[in-house]
């Protein structure tokens, strides 16, 4: 049995890592996929607004920040959603907030409203958040996670680094200065530094980001807490981390680029799912065939064959670095003929990539 | 044979600033690269700009001028000529920065894109190709101006995405060079992109670059036995030259655009020799 099937029958989280363009999202689905024929109850959350894969999935609407369940044939259940970093951090607030009145001040709050969207590794810190909730969800027996598509998107892995650096902000900090309550808006806002980021940003805004920070006082406990939370899930053995790559050049870099950030936090990788890899057919015939069209399919299938050769060596060094067995570590599943844009689809790569 | 096909050296000089665009994993940094060494070879005097921190633009363009611009060092650059020059630096070191970038959504772009601006008004150059961001964050960025002249009434930011709103809507200035793959998901994640881009960021779309296209002659499997491991070879390279060249003719159907195709080159490895060998290809002008 491969590492990968292995880890897909016992694991309760795993997490899928590559860069964008290797058909992760995929992937993720077909493992999915495998995990309810095994019956179990899989919920597959994707970060990537693939709508495409909502439609082949058979989720008209398309996919929200809560699971739907999948209409397949299997012993167990497959559930997928796709994560709203805005309405996560929402949920996280609400749950914080001492009272109604609190949370909503903070929804309501404009700078609020682009933190929530925009603060580089909120995507990441709500991934961890949302996983973190799916785990502890009593209709799962495992979640597979699909991450952003960026060189960040392990930055949840330093969880909580990634909500601390939100809170050990000199900004932050500087607004939560123990002054007398009436006077605190007063004061921040007439600090020259805050007044020269004033002239650039205009009044308005500056005064939105202050009454922000004062809206979160007290909250940052809970975010903290949670935080740690999520990092012992992410670094338990229920977890299991899963590279995704193709056998391009670009993407290899890159799978090694993850491979390292892993290793750097101590975690192990798996395995590793190889796409899109040539196919091979079998044995070229002795000698060149004499007649043109005849030697034309030769070249073809020589040329085809000398490209997996090429690949597999490209790909010897990662396997060596991840520390993988060479025979059970990695899954290689070869470029189709068409491609994989439906539920057969997903069920052809499943198959690929376990049968 | 592409169904509708550009010359190279006419749609390069069209606009001084060529932006390109797409998904990840689509090849854009290639694509990058490609079109400059094409650009140099035709005599253009030719800017690579890199906005992403990627060193591998750098080593794929070889001798071609490059620069790389941050966000950062472009807002330190702003707050420097805004009079802010005595705390720019306590304001960068302190990471207050991001929480501007925060406050003011598109700050960032908006200071990046001057910079690009500067560049492109200093005549230095004929070409300036940018190595934009994954398409999402590409949409962000180039609507990043228009947004900010909804929401700041006055002061130099609104002055500066006035000028960056000029560059960006005027065809003969700049244009929007969105790279895909012969592939369904990737030709559908374009046709939105290139939706998103000429409604809300009112850019023009230059040609659409199809990168490795496997091109070839259709081969005939019957010439081998049935069953033959060289058959079913053949088969499969059929097909997926086959699905290339549907997905190339629906992307044409959908997106009334002229497109460049790329082909794939052999080989895992993608170094300045490999850019430069697609580069030459550029030469041969495609028939119309």
């Amino acid at each position: 049995m491969t590492a990968l099937s292995a880890a897909i029958e016992s694991a309760q989280v795993v997490v899928c890592c590559g860069t964008g363009g290797v058909g992760k999202t995929t992937t993720a689905a077909a493992l999915g996929l495998q995990a309810a024929t095994l019956g179990r109850r899989a919920v597959v959350a994707t970060i990537d607004p693939a709508k495409r894969l909502a439609d082949a999935l058979g989720v008209p609407g398309g996919l929200g920040n809560d699971p739907v369940r999948l209409p397949i044939e299997a012993q167990g259940e497959l559930w997928a959603l796709m994560l709203d970093t805005a309405r996560t951090f929402d949920g996280l607030v609400t749950a914080n907030a001492a009272n109604p009145e609190q949370a909503e001040r903070i929804l309501n709050n404009a700078f609020y409203r682009n933190v929530a969207g925009s603060f580089s590794g909120t995507q990441d810190y709500m991934a961890g958040e949302r996983l973190h909730s799916l785990h502890a969800d009593e209709r799962f027996d495992v979640v597979i996670v699909d991450t952003p598509p960026t060189r960040n998107a392990l930055d949840f892995l330093d969880a909580p680094g990634v909500i601390s650096r939100f809170l050990d902000h000199p900004l932050f900090k500087m607004m939560m200065l123990p002054t007398r309550r009436g006077l605190r808006m007063l004061n921040v806002a007439t600090q020259p530094i805050l007044r020269s980021i004033g002239r650039v940003v205009g009044g308005d805004v500056l005064a939105d980001a202050i009454a922000f920070f004062q809206a979160f006082d007290g909250m940052e406990t809970g975010f903290r807490q949670r935080a740690e939370e999520v990092l012992t899930l992410l670094r338990s053995d229920v977890t299991t981390y899963v590279l995704v790559a193709s056998p391009r050049g670009d993407t290899i870099e890159e799978a090694a680029y993850f491979a390292g950030r892993l290793r750097t936090a101590q975690l192990d990788v798996t395995a590793l799912i190889v796409n899109r890899s040539t196919p091979t057919f079998g044995d070229l015939p002795q000698r060149r065939p004499k007649r043109v069209a005849e030697a034309a399919l030769f070249d073809n299938l020589a040329e085809l064959h000398g490209a997996a050769v090429e690949e597999h060596r490209h790909l010897g060094p990662l396997l060596e670095e991840l520390a993988l067995d060479p025979d059970q570590g990695s899954v290689w599943v070869p470029l189709l003929a068409g491609d994989v844009h439906d539920l057969d689809g997903l069920s052809t790569i499943r198959a690929l990539l376990f049968d | 044979m592409p169904p509708k096909s550009v010359d190279p050296l006419h749609f390069l000089s069209a606009a001084r600033l060529t932006v390109v665009a797409g998904k990840g994993g689509v090849g854009k940094t290639t694509v990058t690269a490609v079109l400059a060494r094409a650009a140099v070879r035709r005599g253009l005097r030719t800017l690579v700009l890199e906005l992403d921190g990627k060193p591998a633009l750098r080593t794929l363009v070889g001798d071609v001028a490059s620069q790389t611009i941050t966000a950062g060092d472009a807002l330190a650059e702003y707050l420097d000529t805004h009079g802010l020059k005595r705390v720019s630096k306590r304001l960068i070191s302190s990471g207050v920065i991001d929480v501007v970038a925060t406050a003011a959504p598109g700050i960032d772009d908006i200071v990046v894109l001057g910079k690009v601006k500067q560049l492109e008004r200093s005549g230095d150059w004929d070409v300036i190709l940018v190595d934009g961001p994954a398409a999402g964050h590409a949409i962000t960025m180039l609507r990043a101006a228009r947004g900010m002249l909804a929401t700041v009434r006055g002061g130099p930011l609104r002055a500066q995405a006035l000028d960056v709103a000029a560059m960006l809507g005027d065809p003969r200035r700049t244009q929007v060079v969105l790279v895909t793959l012969p592939e369904t998901t990737p030709v559908n994640e374009l046709v939105e992109t290139a939706y998103a881009l000429e409604d809300k960021a009112g850019v023009h779309l230059g040609p659409v670059v199809v990168n490795a296209v496997d091109v070839g002659e259709t081969l005939d499997p019957s010439a081998a036995p049935e069953g033959s491991a060289m058959r079913a070879a053949a088969e499969f390279r059929n097909a997926r030259r086959r699905l290339q060249g549907d997905e190339c003719a629906r992307l044409l159907d959908e997106l009334a655009l002229p497109q460049l195709h790329l082909p794939a080159h052999s080989g895992t490895a993608l170094d300045a020799a490999a850019i430069e060998q697609l580069a030459t290809g550029l030469d041969v002008p495609v028939p119309a």
